[in-house]
């Protein structure tokens, strides 16, 4: 089970490989094949220039050093195309490892655009972070490193076996026994090394994990004087950690000096039987010299490939985790309707190449007809029942229209299901009961791309991005204009903390927007949506944050922003949302009253008691 | 700077030394082995004496049998050492860290810290394991080889006198050039990373607004950058192999050359000749290693400046000699407190200005105003979690600095704005603000702070485990429970910094009047954005932009205070005007 899951990976790795650089990788191999040999070769060569050409001259008055020089000239030939060899070999795995080291790193983040929201919300930011970071570095390691120096030594090997064979049969049936021991103790030691450096990785996982926790919430363990139990806290798991990696290390360590030390028994035991076989004639003295050779020559190269394992072992590990991400099943999109530019013509709607500012859905149906409904921004719940999991319902039968242009609230304890609401229009999670329509369209048939586009976004979260202020106002339309930001800007009212920064619209902002307070981060998401000007607007307690006097300036600019839009506004403020057209009151996933703010206090219910803060509903 | 770092070896110190003795000694048999190696073909086969073979194998095989002994033997210490010397830094820079300031926190961030303990200890680690390796091997092989090389042709050991430092200076040259590159390299990686973090934290914007075409692109050019810049730092490293083998293989013809001269020249045998091309492998073996962890010392020297800003960083606060430890009351006062915060971006801007202020022990005492107005700076130098730049700020009538600070923050409690909660249960969250807290303890303090009711609803009520950062409670839950663990430190002061602004009003107000009614000795300061968090409070503080701008109960500055005023008329009007209408 385990192997073959293992060979499968190694096979998909080989795929890449093979896939864009199936040349090179031919030049790869057989410039190792000949960068091998050649070192095999000049391993023997000194025996050879010894006994054919130095023993001969020895004791001659007036030696010719002509072939010597010959000899040692071609030698020095071969050295040379090995040199090169080794050189190209290098280079273009270079080329080889990062290629594939790009495309796989390319592969995983656009996969991961395609991801559904359910796959990001499950998982911890840093698990995902580290399949970028950790498990494609131990990757290129195995990539530029070890495979290389496997398959060499491999080579090596193999020439040095056919070497030997071509010798004597027996010594190296005694050699191959000592490889067998050898195989032996370093599945022993490499059995333990790897169960070690599993447990290593998993305290790693560990200690990593609540240093984050602890930099995350350090101020709070300053306020709480919790210092001391929490370096308790972490030297036991610092304590374990480096227990574990003691007996990793140590198995890793010592694997090395014992498969060189069997080699070196070996080589006894060669010796041995082999002057035994010399004194009874059956050996040349030469023969038992060069066997001996081979076998320090044998040794070398398996001492290497030993030394290797552990890290393909844990490159093949983070390749698992690799293809876990590229594997992962992406959002599925059985949308046909799609957005389309439109003009008026004859008071019909037809689609047009030029922006006019007028949208239209597409709509193909079964016969071949293609009709177009005009973009308007009525949003329908029917019946909705929603959960995160199939068992557990959040929401239940939500049935609410929004008329084009306007502006429906959620109020509610938190928990009752508001922002799930949201999460369900722009299908960031599907329905499992009833229908969502938008503009009398089954959001179900609409492409997410455009319906997404349609709808604009200011949530509790602002996710700033690393560059410049205008940049990241500018993600509401990449194609905006200066204007158009300043516009967007000026509109949410977030122009006038923006000129008092030192760059102005230039300052760049780093991280999730750090020196930024928690009501200029809004303002800048609010500005952003204002660029996007989408026909329905969803805010996410978008004003939660921004003090009363700033909100009642951002709630100026709403208002205009609001203007002609369908609006979803969830806000734990009900002064800002007063002026709705449709309050509904949320309770445990339940619309329990729904109106306008004059028709729910006067019916003296839910609402009122929240408004007067006469009633608790939570 | 490796100096600075190599004391926190500390109780390992034993296994970092006997790792090289172990090492030397293990390159001793490496150069024994084969010398005995030589004799079996050249004495013992050459005469087929299979008892002088026998001798000697029985020699070599206690000689492998050391080998291995003294090989495993500093394969363990070295491992003990450097993994011990990695729990070390860790444990170093997380305790001093433990002892930094608000102010020294603020110096770095979050992530840096994380990077600095995690990848930055293993790369010093992995570069403390060569060197207390692989530095002594290199260079003992060497002297060793030469030596021996010397003892058999002073004139062919010339030949690596000559080769030796020029090989060395072409390696070092190779390194000096790449470091630069990989220097790049690294930054490039960083940003890579900071593109995937980024994206990955903003995934529903990127969905929201259908931007997965532009961060694919974003994340093509640094990917591209990173493929680019890797591949230029390799390519010149790639000339290490090529540069080694040269060399090597220019030794060996000329050896062989110069070798068999002296042979037929009488002064030299064919067995020695072998040895000696035997040796000049070690020679360049021992050359590569050193190369290879000069590489190594060369990329780990960024991380061992950034951890050594970590454990040389100052921490900013102190505790004076003899402070005192006994807070009377929870009275507090600021005379003439002015502050500034000592970053780079607000060095020259006064963040409060000339705040005096007056607060009676038990007092409910609110602040409003608006973002950027410093109400938090305000509240913060109460426990001391800042010093003040001018005038004192006095807690009980003694002046903050005068105390034993973890005696203050025992009295002072504070609800942080942004209010942390651990993974693991309620109950161990809750028991941050008292270890020794019983289960009644923990309920009445969830009780007052509202928080009682929704726990108990939960399927294992306070054994629920909370996920790292709390996010499987919803947001007024969470300040609720952070509320309830500031209470069970029963403190003299207890400070909320706008931390029921996720929960409702109704709760809100239900949160207050406990707050009223069981614990009405301890005096409240609360920070808010809603004017009906404070309005009952017996003295409320207008802050504008690091002045106060009015004090006075809401009645009094309804009339005099134009802010105030206006925040409470956006936020009141419109419900009078529908209860009028009622």
């Amino acid at each position: 089970m385990q192997k073959t899951k293992k060979s499968k990976t190694i096979k998909r790795l080989l795929k890449y490989v093979t896939k864009g650089y199936k040349g090179q990788l031919i030049v790869v191999l057989v410039s190792i094949i000949i960068s091998a040999l050649v070192g095999v070769l000049g391993a023997q060569f000194i025996k050879y220039l010894i006994d054919d050409f130095i023993t001969p001259l020895l004791g001659n008055q007036n030696p010719d050093f002509s072939a010597l020089l010959n000899v040692i000239m071609m030698m020095g030939v071969i050295y040379l195309v090995g040199v090169l060899c080794t050189y190209i070999y290098n280079r273009l795995m270079i080329n080889i490892s990062q290629g594939v080291l790009n495309e796989i790193r390319k592969q995983m983040f656009n996969h991961m655009q395609k991801l559904p929201i359910k796959y990001f919300d499950t998982r911890s930011h840093g698990e995902i972070m580290s399949t970028y970071t950790n498990d494609v570095d131990t990757l290129r390691q195995m990539l530029s490193q070890s495979i290389p120096q496997v398959f060499s030594a491999c080579v090596s090997m193999v020439a040095v076996l056919i070497a030997m064979f071509a010798t004597n049969l027996y010594l190296t049936l005694v050699v191959l026994a000592m490889v067998v021991l050898m195989i032996f103790v370093s599945r022993y030691l490499g059995g333990n090394s790897s169960r070690f450096f599993v447990k290593q990785q998993e305290d790693i996982g560990k200690v990593d994990g609540y240093i984050e926790e602890m930099m995350e919430g350090q101020k709070v363990v300053k306020v709480f004087n919790y210092e001391e139990e929490s370096k308790k806290r972490f030297d036991e798991l610092n304590e374990q950690l480096c227990d574990s990696m003691t007996k990793a290390n140590m198995y890793a360590n010592i694997l090395m000096p014992c498969i060189m030390n069997i080699g070196n028994l070996g080589y006894v035991l060669v010796a041995v039987i082999g002057g035994i076989l010399s004194v009874n004639g059956i050996l040349t003295i030469g023969s038992i010299a060069a066997f001996l050779q081979y076998v320090k020559a044998f040794t070398n190269p398996l001492g290497q490939v030993s030394q290797q394992m552990n890290s393909i072992v844990m490159a093949l590990a983070g390749a698992e985790r690799i293809f876990e991400l590229i594997d992962q099943e992406v959002e599925q999109d059985e949308g046909y309707v799609s957005l389309v530019n439109a003009k008026i013509e004859d008071g019909k709607v037809v689609e047009t190449e030029e922006r006019t500012g007028i949208w239209a859905w597409k709509h193909p149906h079964k016969d071949g007809r293609i009709t177009f409904t005009r973009l308007r921004g009525q949003v329908e719940f029917e019946n909705v029942q929603f959960g995160y999991q199939e068992n557990k319902r959040i929401l239940h039968d939500i049935t609410l229209m929004a008329r084009e242009g306007q502006k429906v609230s959620f109020v509610g304890a938190t928990g009752a299901g508001k922002t799930t609401i949201t999460n369900l229009i722009n299908r960031f999670y599907d329905i499992q009961e009833g229908k969502i329509r938008y503009d009398r369209i089954n959001i179900r048939k609409i492409k997410k791309d455009d319906l997404r586009r349609s709808l604009g976004m200011v949530l509790q979260d602002t996710s700033l991005f690393t560059g410049t202020i205008k940049d990241n106002i500018k993600y509401g339309k990449l194609d905006a204009t200066d204007e158009e930001v300043y516009e967007a800007a000026k509109l949410s009212n977030a122009d006038k903390f923006i000129k008092h920064l030192p760059n102005g619209y230039d300052t760049v902002i780093t991280g999730n927007g750090e020196g930024l307070s928690q009501g200029q981060r809004q303002l800048l998401s609010i500005a952003r949506a204002a660029l996007n000007n989408p026909p329905v607007l969803i805010l996410d307690e978008a004003t939660s944050s921004i003090d009363t006097r700033t909100e009642k300036i951002v709630q100026e600019g709403m208002d205009k922003l609001m203007k002609g839009r369908t609006v979803f506004v969830i806000a734990h403020r009900l002064s800002t949302i007063k002026n709705s057209d449709l309050i509904m009151v949320l309770d445990h996933g339940r619309i329990i009253e729904r109106g306008n703010h004059q028709e729910l206090i006067a019916k003296k219910g839910t609402y009122y008691g929240l408004y007067t803060g006469a009633i608790e509903i939570d | 700077m490796f100096k600075k770092l190599s004391k926190y070896v500390k109780e390992y110190k034993k296994d970092a030394i006997l790792t090289p003795i172990f090492v030397i000694l293990e390159v001793v048999m490496e150069v024994v082995i084969p010398l005995l190696m030589a004799r079996i073909i050249d004495v013992g086969i050459q005469n087929g004496d299979v008892k002088y073979i026998v001798e000697i194998g029985g020699l070599l095989i206690v000689c492998a049998i050391l080998s291995l002994t003294f090989g495993m033997l500093s394969g363990r210490f070295a491992a003990k050492a450097s993994a011990g010397y990695a729990k070390n830094l860790r444990k170093e820079m997380f305790h001093k860290i433990q002892d930094y300031s608000f102010e020294n926190i603020d110096k770095f961030s979050t992530s840096s810290l994380v990077t600095r303990m995690t990848t930055d200890v293993t790369n010093v680690q992995m570069a403390f394991q060569m060197i207390i390796r692989i530095l002594v091997r290199g260079p003992i092989m060497m002297i060793f080889a030469l030596l021996m090389v010397l003892s058999i042709s002073t004139k062919l050991s010339t030949i690596f006198f000559v080769a030796i430092p020029v090989l060395g200076v072409v390696l070092y040259y190779i390194a000096i050039k790449a470091h630069p590159n990989f220097e790049r390299v690294f930054k490039k990686y960083d940003k890579l990373n900071r593109v995937v973090q980024e994206n990955v934290s903003a995934i529903r914007v990127v969905k929201a607004f259908v931007r997965e075409d532009h961060e694919e692109e974003k994340f093509k050019e640094v990917n591209d950058e990173v493929y680019r810049d890797f591949k230029k730092a390799e390519k010149i490293v790639a000339f290490n192999g090529p540069a080694m083998q040269i060399t090597i293989y220019t030794c060996i013809l000329l050896i062989s050359w110069i070798g068999s001269q002296l042979i037929v020249g009488g002064t030299m045998q064919t067995g020695e000749l072998s040895s000696i091309i035997t040796y000049a492998w070690q020679i360049l073996a021992s050359l590569m290693m050193l190369s290879f962890v000069f590489v190594m010392v060369i990329m780990a020297q960024s991380s061992a400046e950034r951890i050594l800003e970590v454990i040389e960083e100052e921490p900013s606060l102190k505790n004076k000699e003899n402070p005192v430890t006994k807070i009377k009351d929870g009275s507090i006062k600021f005379e003439d407190v002015s502050f500034v915060y000592s970053d780079e971006e607000n060095k020259n801007k006064y963040s409060l200005q000339n705040i005096n202020l007056d607060i009676k022990a038990g007092e409910t005492v609110g602040i409003i105003g608006g973002t950027g107005s410093s109400k938090s700076t305000l509240v913060q130098l109460i426990p001391r979690l800042y010093d003040v730049t001018k005038g004192s700020v006095k807690v009980g009538g003694i002046d903050v600095r005068n105390y034993d600070i973890h005696a203050l923050r025992e009295e002072v409690a504070m609800v942080l704005q942004k209010n942390v909660l651990f993974s693991g249960t309620i109950a161990e969250n809750l028991r941050w603000g008292d270890k020794s807290a019983d289960q009644e303890d923990l309920e009445e303090a969830c009780k007052l702070a509202q928080a009682d009711g929704f726990i108990k609803e939960f399927p294992s009520k306070y054994e629920t485990v909370l996920d790292q950062g709390g996010t499987n409670v919803s947001g007024g839950q969470k300040q609720r429970i952070c509320i309830a663990r500031a209470i069970l430190k029963q403190p003299k002061i207890l400070i909320l910094d706008d931390s029921t602004s996720a929960v409702d009003t109704k709760t809100d107000a239900l949160i207050r009047k406990a707050f009223r009614e069981k614990i009405p000795n301890t005096t409240k300061i609360i920070i808010a954005q809603r004017v009906s968090s404070v309005e009952d409070a017996d003295k409320i503080i207008v802050l504008n932009e690091g002045r106060i701008n009015g004090i006075g109960t809401s009645e009094e500055l309804l009339k005099t205070n134009n802010i105030y005023r206006e925040v409470y008329e956006s936020q009141m009007k419109g419900g009078d005007e529908e209860d009028a209408e009622n």
